[in-house]
């Protein structure tokens, strides 16, 4: 049926869509999706937030840190001078608690963690670390899925075979225990890996970014192949053979550009899902590691505070959820705009 | 005349879209009577499957809009509900599709899928369905019926799948069967064998067919009367004998002077429409084929209006009168034939 | 189908074979990380290092070490965890499988009826307010990290409501089924919930666009033209098409979880299943532990695959060999 419709509506569009290239067409489709567009404004000021957070903290650092413990300092609430840590509650008065959100824009904002730092201060460090790996790795997920799907699908065969059953074996395996295992082997080596002239350390927060980067491969690298296998078996590819292109040239300048669209659609799902998984592998003390702060190692120290300052936990799990509903968002409207069945789009 | 079992008055179809209304149908009338056979032919968006569809109440996109009326057995199709309209799909009205190698649903053992047709209308028993579907499968002609109403649709070739799609399709005696370009998607020699059955069918159970094509050739070997569609309007509609001996309409000899004859002198080349349709968006004023018709004059700025000119139930939608249409006719379908004449 | 089944097996115990390799070779051929040092746990003494060094053949060839690995991992499996005082690993993973197992299958039946609840509805009221906000909470759902939910749950059911509206919540942790049926259920419901939403989110997303796309397919405008009801064109024509994608999913999906994936969600509600081990394990660096989970949870995936393969073939008769 829509089938029909699609032919009756293509009659009608024929002339409308003569002589636009399929980039400024999804563009101009993407502009029209006004949820997409609002989901990029907030993705943007995310970032630009994150970016700013010296603004933030220069009011609440400590010995010039803002990252290190805080235990015996002290702040203004009302105008009035208090400790950060504040003695424990109940008839024992045993061990310290925190100070909670004082909601005052210079000063412990959503209050303090278990050591005395400031928690909007951490969220917005900590965001310019989840953002930086979340990023960095689905762009080298998508760099290297790409590379290795290009050389499996153009040259098809036994390399095919090799390595798209590797790609097998990875994707087998449960990702979060992949990450894990691959984590705590790095992690019990606390002088980094040298591997050739690259040195890793083990707190870099180029660990997880490799690690999250590397299990994702084959989920990229999957749908990549198939979009190779389509594009190198069309007629403008073997007329480029015809000419005489080098295979250099057939893999870059033919089929490369026909791929991208597909990689430019999976790009920010797979930032939303590198982002979760950074959080995740982070809660599990195998993520980002000290002094470094993350969104997902703000959550994992806000458990042990989770009934007495809440804000702790939930802050960043806002900002995740904010961050990946808006990637999600945008995913789709990049998806709708690329792909022609959206045509038919319900408005 | 007795009253027409199908009755279309004036239907209206568009689908709103991004870049504006799109009038697939812009107000058909037709008519079909008990036992014939009609053709609507008209090349691919000209409105012919839409037009069928919209009867069968077949459109589910949210964007489409309808107006019109479709009267079959004295009741309104268009204002029916979705239950009502349900127990005439496939028991009064059904329909044959283009492509037999998607329409099938391919989970599903055939046997299964005519059963499921039968028991949806009647109140028989399963093995009493089975029954009428191998009985069916036999009477379409595929061998070994019992045993073949147990293959999956990918198991049979094209042919064969649209010989089930037309088993399915006169399970439940219909009176009309809507056939939509039930050969296209098939191999020549295969057309010719769907298309006498469709016509063995047609006699045997007394339906009246409806068969859209784009193909002329088809419709001079089945059909009783004929449309011609143009831009989701009628622009000719007669008898076969009409249709082929007297056409009307420019766009009508632009068709026969496209398709090649065995019973004239072979022409050097054939003739084929010069331009493209016009957009359904942006319908241009007056007659929708003038910018493509190399008669064009003054008076095409007018819409025409489907009138008798001709005579009784020759209907036609172009201006040039009838001296006019004789004088250029012959010229415009078969111009070789004309200037070997000495 | 026979051989079908046989050949789909042979390549399940190659995969088996080949994840094997790369977990030994991640745990004993890490350049530069000492396995030794690595697998004795935290500030191991001489004597401990010595022990397993003898005890997995760390001097010998190695294909010697792979052999002994592979022998206390699953012929004799006395692999140890030496940060646990010696403790067994693989009969500690199975005492943990069952609570690990009741999260998952109860999860699982969550997300399941209301993804396809969800799915469903959204492409039938496609063109309505309903489906975009249908749609929206699918993707909050997929969008919020499952360990903070179950943050948010504990908050809502441990903290200040629960001497009230949730008092028939019992404190966090996992009650066997045989020790009381009543605090299995109540323990669980809020981990089942929490685990489902992101899969309700997933599975709705995906049946959804499933469905809109199998609408416009012609079997089903010829299943409507049959006469047949909405619901039957639905639920026999469209549904039982979109079936094919939803189990191949949800097999995969059901392994990861059984295999590992639930760690999250057992760490924040404190159930002690296979991920809570795993998650104890790494605080301890016991790396014997994360080896076998790793292993045995990616075999249960691999051998979930095999099935989904197997259930794809029956479900669509198109892939089926004659």
């Amino acid at each position: 049926m829509a089938a029909v419709a699609e032919q009756v509506t293509s009659t009608g569009l024929r002339s409308a869509a003569v002589g636009r290239n399929p980039w400024a067409l999804a563009w101009r489709r993407l502009r029209r999706n006004r949820l997409a567009l609002a989901a990029l404004g907030l993705l943007l000021l995310l970032i630009v937030v994150c970016l700013a957070a010296p603004l933030y903290a220069h009011d609440v650092a400590h010995d010039g840190n803002v990252l290190g413990p805080n235990l015996n300092g002290t702040t203004i609430v009302g105008g009035k001078v208090v400790p950060v840590m504040q003695e424990g509650g109940g008839i024992l008065k045993l061990g310290e608690t925190p100070i909670g959100p004082t909601w005052d824009l210079h000063h412990y904002f959503l209050g303090a963690d278990n050591i005395g730092r400031d928690v909007a201060a951490l969220l917005l460090y900590g965001g310019r670390a989840s953002l930086q790996i979340g990023i960095c790795s689905a762009l080298l997920c998508c760099i290297v899925a790409t590379i290795v799907a290009l050389i499996a699908g153009f040259f098809g065969g036994l390399t095919d075979a090799i390595l798209s059953r590797l790609m097998d074996v990875i994707w087998a395996f449960p990702v979060y225990l992949l990450a894990i295992s691959l984590a705590t082997e790095l992690l019990t080596h606390s002088n980094g890996i040298q591997i050739g002239f690259l040195h890793v350390s083990a707190t870099s927060l180029w660990t997880p970014t490799v690690i999250i980067a590397f299990i994702y491969v084959p989920y990229v690298y999957r749908p990549v192949r198939g979009q190779v296998l389509s594009v190198a078996s069309k007629e403008f590819v073997e007329a480029a053979i015809a000419q005489g292109a080098s295979n250099f040239r057939l893999i870059f300048s033919e089929i490369l550009p026909n791929v991208v669209s597909t990689v430019i659609v999976l790009l920010p799902l797979m930032i939303a899902t590198t982002i979760l998984t950074e959080s995740a592998l982070s809660y599990l003390s195998v993520g980002v590691q000290p002094p470094n702060v993350s969104w997902g190692t703000i959550i994992s120290d806000g458990q042990d505070l989770l009934y007495t300052r809440p804000w702790v936990s939930l802050a960043p799990g806002i900002m995740i959820v904010l961050t990946v509903l808006a990637l999600n968002v945008l995913g789709d409207g990049v998806r709708d705009a690329l792909d022609p069945r959206a045509k038919l789009r319900v408005r | 005349m007795a009253d027409p079992l199908l009755d279309i008055r004036n239907l209206k179809v568009a689908f709103r879209t991004d870049d504006g209304l799109v009038r697939a149908v812009d107000g058909v009338s037709l008519s079909l009577y008990e036992g014939e056979t009609l053709g609507i032919v008209g090349e691919s968006g000209s409105g012919k499957s839409v037009t069928m569809m919209s009867v069968m109440r077949l459109i589910t996109d949210p964007n489409a809009q309808f107006d019109g009326e479709v009267i079959y057995k004295g009741t309104n199709l268009m204002g029916m509900s979705q239950d009502q309209i349900r127990s005439i799909r496939g028991a009064g009205i059904s329909m044959i599709f283009q492509d037999p190698m998607t329409s099938l649903n391919p989970v599903y053992k055939v046997g299964w899928q005519i059963e499921e047709q039968i028991r949806e209308h009647e109140h028989v028993s399963r093995p009493a369905a089975r029954d009428r579907a191998v009985e069916l499968l036999t009477a379409v002609g595929i061998p070994n019926a019992r045993e073949r109403a147990d293959a999956y649709p990918h198991q049979f070739s094209g042919g064969m799948r649209q010989r089930v799609m037309i088993a399915m399709a006169v399970s439940c005696n219909p009176d009309v069967l809507i056939a939509d370009e039930p050969t296209t998607a098939l191999d020549v020699t295969i057309q010719a064998q769907i298309l006498s059955l469709i016509k063995k069918l047609k006699q045997d159970f007394g339906t009246a067919v409806v068969l859209i094509t784009h193909d002329m050739g088809v419709v001079a070997d089945m059909a009783d009367r004929i449309a011609v569609m143009y831009a989701g309007r009628i622009i000719e509609q007669g008898t076969q004998r009409e249709l082929f001996y007297d056409p009307q309409h420019p766009y009508t000899w632009g068709l026969l002077g496209s398709i090649a004859r065995l019973d004239r002198p072979r022409p050097r080349r054939l003739t084929a429409i010069p331009g493209l349709p016009p957009s359904l968006m942006q319908l241009p004023v007056g007659c929708a084929f003038g910018e493509r018709c190399a008669h064009r004059f003054e008076r095409c700025r007018e819409t025409p209006l489907l009138l008798d000119r001709a005579g009784p139930g020759h209907l036609d939608a172009c201006h040039l009168s009838a001296q006019q249409k004789q004088d250029v006719r012959d010229r415009t379908i078969h111009p070789e034939l004309v200037e070997e004449r000495p | 189908m026979l051989t079908f089944i046989i050949r789909r097996t042979l390549w399940t115990v190659v995969v088996m074979f080949v994840i094997t390799v790369v977990v030994f070779f991640i745990f004993f051929k890490t350049p530069g990380v000492d396995p030794a040092r690595a697998l004795a746990g935290r500030n191991p003494s001489p004597q401990t290092l010595a022990e397993v060094r003898a005890q997995l053949g760390l001097n010998r060839p190695l294909l010697v070490q792979y052999g002994l690995m592979m022998k206390r991992i699953f012929i004799t499996r006395n692999l140890v965890s030496y940060s646990d005082q010696g403790q067994l690993v693989i009969p500690e993973i199975f005492a943990a499988a069952p609570a690990t197992l009741s999260l998952v299958f109860g999860a699982a039946i969550i997300w399941i009826v209301m993804a396809i609840v969800m799915g469903v509805a959204a492409a039938r009221l496609r063109g309505r307010i309903y489906d975009p906000i249908l749609m929206i909470l699918a993707l909050i759902g997929l969008s919020a990290p499952v360990f903070w939910i179950g943050q948010v749950a504990n908050l809502i059911t441990q903290g200040g409501l629960h001497n009230s509206v949730f008092s028939w919540v019992p404190p966090l942790g996992y009650t066997s089924f045989t020790v009381s049926p009543l605090h299995w259920f109540t323990g669980l419901v809020f981990p089942w919930i929490t685990l489902s939403i992101l899969y309700i989110g997933f599975y709705a997303r995906v049946l959804r666009a499933n469905l809109l796309e199998i609408q416009t397919e012609d079997y089903v405008r010829t299943a409507r033209a049959k006469g047949l009801s909405e619901r039957r064109v639905l639920l026999r024509h469209t549904l039982r098409t979109s079936m094919i994608t939803f189990v191949s999913l949800f097999g995969l999906d059901f392994g990861a979880l059984v295999g590992g994936g639930a760690i999250l969600t057992e760490v924040v509600f404190g159930i002690h299943g296979v991920g809570f081990l795993t998650w104890q394990a790494l605080q301890n660096l016991d790396l014997p532990t994360i080896m076998a989970v790793v292993i045995y949870g990616a075999f249960f995936i691999v051998l979930m695959n095999a099935l989904v393969d197997i259930a794809y073939a029956w479900l669509d008769p198109r892939v089926r060999p004659a």
